[in-house]
């Protein structure tokens, strides 16, 4: 199934801003997440169509996953 | 809209906010329902000496309603046009007896306009500016975030400011906290902003605390804002920050900052924001590990902060409420992120 996926911040470094991936039925966002070699911790905060998910959100054909690094300074 | 209130309305809302002016030390710590070694040698006062064993709306009542329509007369006198200047908002001030503040109180409800606030008219009505005046703000850190916005707030005509900050300035503060200069480096940064405030805006009162923010004080040390901003640095204590706010039913503004990067997002009441946004977090710090923190992100992402808590304060325009600002000043993107539980 087609997904998009959206990083922020530096996230993005070295990998993009926006993109369309294939990826098998079934998958979760932490599947995603690790095969674009993030480590859960990088990833602070993780939305699936704008809504608060988490690594084991399961994807359906079109979701858009958005992640976060953590970000705390003042 | 009467120039002088009657002494019984002086004894609660915008009244005795009058009397939070006049009074910095004694009026905040009741106001504020902080124990006394909270507040002891904290409260900043204001160069222009007042008297200190009265309550100003006593004063004013004893004066009765000739002396104020005599300091009405005078405040026109020396205003020109609507704008009155500083120099007879101060003069003003010092002859009645009352807190700078408060003269800044009457004379926009007589209709003029302070000229320090000229600029913003055009953006701010006088019953804008006057909610401002009687607005009290709590900014949780005085850091890079927190120096930006206490300066903004003060110079926007916000009456009242709570600061809070347990650090001292050091050196690698330099880089980007507006706050910081070499000759202040030691010192406590919540009073380091008293002083800046007074010297910017001395019609400002702050009440700087110079302790830690935390939940089980954060009764003491918000309660009676209107708005609280959060300029703090360490994730775990903004969601006791955010918690907190809950608890007391008061909007965060949130701002956080990392490299070229930043967040802003206004929690209000009900919406648990933060922590939707910080739950999957262990760690007390976040990127700006790596990162630090140049120069102009915190002045970026404290701006955005300010005119938040304006907006919130005045009820104006479209708060980031439900959605995040994300800022990358790498790509130079402002991305709005729509957030949902």
């Amino acid at each position: 199934m087609r997904i998009s996926v959206k990083l922020f911040a530096t996230l993005r470094e070295g990998r993009f801003t926006s993109d369309a991936r294939d990826v098998s039925a079934g998958s979760t966002a932490g599947d995603v997440i690790r095969q674009l070699g993030i480590r859960e911790e990088e990833a602070a905060l993780i939305l699936v169509n704008g809504k608060h998910g988490d690594m084991s959100t399961f994807l359906s054909e079109g979701d858009t996953v958005a992640v976060f690094p953590p970000i705390g300074g003042g | 809209m009467p120039f002088f209130r009657p002494s019984a309305e002086d004894s609660q809302g915008a009244g005795e906010r009058g009397t939070d002016w006049f009074l910095p030390g004694a009026s905040k710590a009741g106001t504020l329902d902080l124990p006394p070694e909270e507040t002891a040698g904290l409260c900043y006062q204001l160069k222009i000496p007042h008297r200190k064993n009265h309550r100003e709306s006593d004063v004013e009542s004893a004066r009765g309603l000739k002396g104020m329509s005599d300091l009405e007369e005078y405040l026109r006198a020396r205003a020109q046009g609507d704008l009155l200047p500083w120099s007879a908002q101060a003069d003003a001030a010092r002859q009645y007896g009352l807190s700078l503040g408060r003269t800044e109180e009457l004379a926009l409800e007589a209709g003029l306009f302070p000229v320090r606030y000229r600029r913003n008219r055009q953006t701010l009505s006088s019953a804008d500016q006057l909610v401002l005046l009687r607005s009290r703000v709590a900014v949780v850190g005085c850091g890079g975030l927190g120096g930006y916005a206490i300066e903004e707030l003060a110079r926007l005509g916000v009456g009242s400011l709570t600061v809070i900050d347990p650090d001292v300035f050091e050196e690698h503060n330099l880089n980007r906290q507006i706050l910081a200069s070499a000759e202040v480096l030691g010192l406590p940064k919540a009073e380091v902003a008293a002083r800046r405030v007074a010297d910017v805006n001395p019609a400002v009162t702050v009440v700087p605390l110079v302790a830690a923010f935390s939940k089980t004080k954060a009764p003491g040390q918000i309660r009676g804002v209107e708005v609280v901003v959060d300029a703090l640095d360490d994730i775990q204590a903004r969601l006791e920050l955010a918690e907190a706010c809950e608890d007391l039913s008061l909007p965060l503004v949130h701002g956080s900052i990392a490299g070229w990067y930043g967040q802003v997002t206004t929690q209000m009441p009900g919406t648990k924001t933060l922590s939707n946004m910080y739950g999957r977090c262990r760690e007390a710090i976040g990127i700006e590990r790596e990162l630090g923190n140049p120069s102009f992100t915190p002045a970026v992402v404290a701006s955005l902060q300010a005119a938040e808590a304006c907006k919130v304060l005045l009820g104006k325009g479209r708060p980031l409420v439900g959605r995040v600002l994300t800022v990358n000043l790498l790509d130079m993107t402002f991305e709005e992120v729509a957030l949902s539980d």
